[in-house]
């Protein structure tokens, strides 16, 4: 009797537990690595990228690897505005600049935060165009430690609006014409390939540069970004940047997006010039009579 | 870019509109530079706003494919029309086609750098505007209406109740920071506009037509309707799923908004405005005010932008303006509005001012 109980209560198990087999999540894939996954979809059979979008890698502050570091006033502002380590996003790990080019990456970086706006000619020749709220151009704006929207419909525009200055950029969908004027967030022209939505990027500001680390690019600059989707929470996020006046050949960045799962999380307002009107603009100040 | 001469001449040129509509349609015209057209086009006297659009109520609105009304596209709201209907224009709220003709023809001439008159100044101030402004907001509204405002009926702003002390203090620091700069010694950055610093220009509801640069590209998504107006690039994201407003603590400069569709409107309602000194629209208190904006495309080429503004504590009764966004030209594009990036007018107005106070040009 017992005994029988007992087989009967064995072969439930048995039949239970292949069921449960089943149930049991599949096994986390390896680091960059991810599983065929076949998008959502608009009405034009495009895959749907509407969403809130955020990068987690560290390259605002260097593209390449680099070390936490203090921040620019430790004395004052301690752990505050100190810079977490990272790895580089760029493939092979280094910018191929040209030689010239890297001492000016380094110079840029010693007078990243020297600010002079007092001469319109000189304006624009030193410190950190994030220090002064500038629009932050392409591909930096992808990897600001801030979120963008993309905003995805059934027009022959795709916008993309960051939280960073509330910057946006329109990508105009197989467009033929050209970059008419440099612009701080550039010319974007897209196209689909297959689910990978690809962005030609022309006509951005030499003013630009790609982080704090001073490195940067000239007007002549071509970004070719790609936007494919992995699965419903992620993008990968690449870009090529090709600058025959600054780097010895094309390179290339790749990292993925997350998309913001926070319930009702939207994008906010970061609008940074009140932020930057002190560093900007003391030296015009009405000086207190002697 | 001179921002400071774009801002001020837009004040000009809005004054400059007033003045000529009172004169077209109040007196005899002035003359010209050339002859009015003669129309013989009887008016279409427009009984209700936005009547002139109501014959092409048998044309569909478009969908998008997930079925919501379709306001995708670059759109622009320049025009003539004032938002206040000057005084002495009374209970006249339309212009006949004929003084709506005079009106923009002596607007175009008034404003034109082929004048002559007035000296060197207003002859460099013709040769920017002409340079600068949108050829489009020589034209008055289709349905020739005197004033953007619909209600109250005399196309005013109602009068305003008495303000607090702390908001008359406010005011006069303001009052006092604009006087500073109208005489070229602003002492601080502070004393200057939000659009002279590039902090926010037309992106702040409500839109009202300016000088130039009055595009508004619209874009939607399931779920999210989203305007990005010229000036200064900022999107608009509105949430069209019911989710409630930010929290009272979470303000922001263009506030908070939250849309539905009603039929073929875009109703959406904004709150949580920043209460920055300055920031808010007509100096309202941003704890009592509210605005509604709805966007109805009447045809196809046309939006009616409608907004009503109320604020208990700063006016005795809500008000509506009606201003109509028409379609741009496919092939004519937005395009990036950089503003604080070379801001070097502002930069010029302050070291200008600390150089008259060197010379002593302090009065």
């Amino acid at each position: 009797m017992q005994n029988r109980l007992r087989t009967a209560l064995i072969a439930v198990g048995l039949a239970v537990l292949p069921a449960l087999g089943q149930q049991a999540p599949a096994p986390a894939p390896a680091t960059g690595q991810f599983p065929a996954y076949r998008p959502t979809r608009m009405a034009d059979g495009h895959p749907d990228l509407n969403g809130l979008w955020q990068a987690f890698v560290t390259a605002n502050w260097d593209l390449q690897d680099h070390e936490a570091q203090p921040g620019p006033h430790p004395e004052t502002m301690g752990a505050y505005g100190a810079g977490p380590a990272g790895q580089s996003i760029v493939e092979g790990g280094e910018i191929p600049y040209q030689a010239w080019a890297l001492a000016k990456k380094k110079e840029n970086f010693e007078k990243r935060m020297k600010v002079d706006v007092s001469n319109d000619k000189t304006w624009h020749d030193s410190g950190d165009p994030e220090l002064k709220c500038y629009m932050p151009g392409v591909p930096r704006a992808t990897y600001m430690p801030f979120p963008f929207r993309i905003v995805q419909g059934s027009s022959q525009y795709i916008l993309m609006a960051y939280e960073f200055t509330s910057s946006t950029r329109i990508i105009r969908m197989n467009w033929k014409q050209e970059s008419p004027i440099p612009a701080w967030m550039g010319w974007s022209r897209g196209r689909w390939e297959g689910d990978t939505l690809v962005v030609d990027v022309t006509g951005l500001r030499q003013e630009n540069w790609l982080d704090r680390a001073g490195d940067f690019h000239s007007d002549a600059v071509h970004v070719v970004e790609r936007y494919t989707p992995l699965s419903p929470y992620h993008l990968m996020y690449e870009a090529t940047i090709e600058d025959p006046n600054v780097y010895t050949r094309p390179w290339k960045i790749s990292f993925p997006l997350y998309r913001r799962m926070e319930k009702n999380v939207q994008l906010l307002e970061f609008k940074c010039v009140p932020f930057t009107e002190e560093l900007l603009y003391a030296p015009f100040r009405k000086q207190p009579a002697k | 870019m001179s921002h400071r001469f774009s801002s001020l001449m837009g004040i000009l040129a809005l004054a400059i509109a007033v003045v000529s509509l009172t004169a077209i349609a109040g007196q005899a015209p002035t003359t010209p530079a050339k002859k009015a057209p003669a129309v013989t086009k009887a008016p279409a006297p427009a009984k209700a706003p936005g009547a002139a659009k109501a014959s092409a109520r048998k044309w569909a609105a478009p969908k998008t494919p997930w079925g919501d009304p379709d306001l995708q596209g670059v759109w622009n709201d320049a025009t003539s029309t004032p938002l206040q209907r000057p005084s002495e224009l009374g209970g006249k709220d339309t212009l006949t086609d004929e003084e709506a003709a005079g009106f923009e023809e002596q607007l175009a001439f008034n404003l034109t750098r082929d004048r002559r008159d007035g000296g060197a100044d207003a002859d460099v101030n013709r040769a920017y505007n002409d340079h600068w402004m949108d050829a489009r907001r020589l034209k008055i509204t289709e349905d020739k209406r005197t004033s953007l405002i619909v209600d109250p009926a005399d196309g005013r702003i109602p009068p305003q109740v008495p303000l607090s002390p702390e908001r008359q203090k406010a005011r006069a620091e303001r009052a006092a920071a604009n006087t500073r700069f109208n005489a070229g010694l602003p002492e601080r950055v502070e004393d200057l506009s939000l659009p002279v610093r590039c902090i926010i220009r037309t992106d702040s509801p409500p839109y009202l037509p300016t000088i130039y640069n009055n595009d508004f590209h619209i874009f939607q998504s399931p779920g999210y309707v989203v305007i990005v107006p010229e000036m200064i690039h900022s999107a608009r994201v509105i949430p069209l799923d019911g989710r409630p407003h930010l929290s009272k603590g979470l303000r922001q400069w263009l506030g908070d908004t939250r849309g539905h569709f009603e039929g073929n409107t875009l109703v959406i309602e904004t709150t949580n405005f920043r209460g920055d000194d300055g920031v808010t629209f007509q100096g309202t208190n941003p704890s009592t005010f509210t605005i509604t904006e709805r966007f109805t495309r009447v045809d196809p080429g046309s939006i009616n932008y409608e907004f009503t503004v109320a604020d208990p504590t700063t006016w005795t009764k809500p008000w509506t303006a009606i201003v109509p966004w028409n379609k741009i030209d496919p092939d004519e594009q937005m395009y990036e509005y950089a503003c604080h990036e070379d801001n070097y007018d502002l930069v010029h107005l302050m070291s200008g001012a600390r150089t008259r106070e060197k010379k002593g040009e302090t009065k």
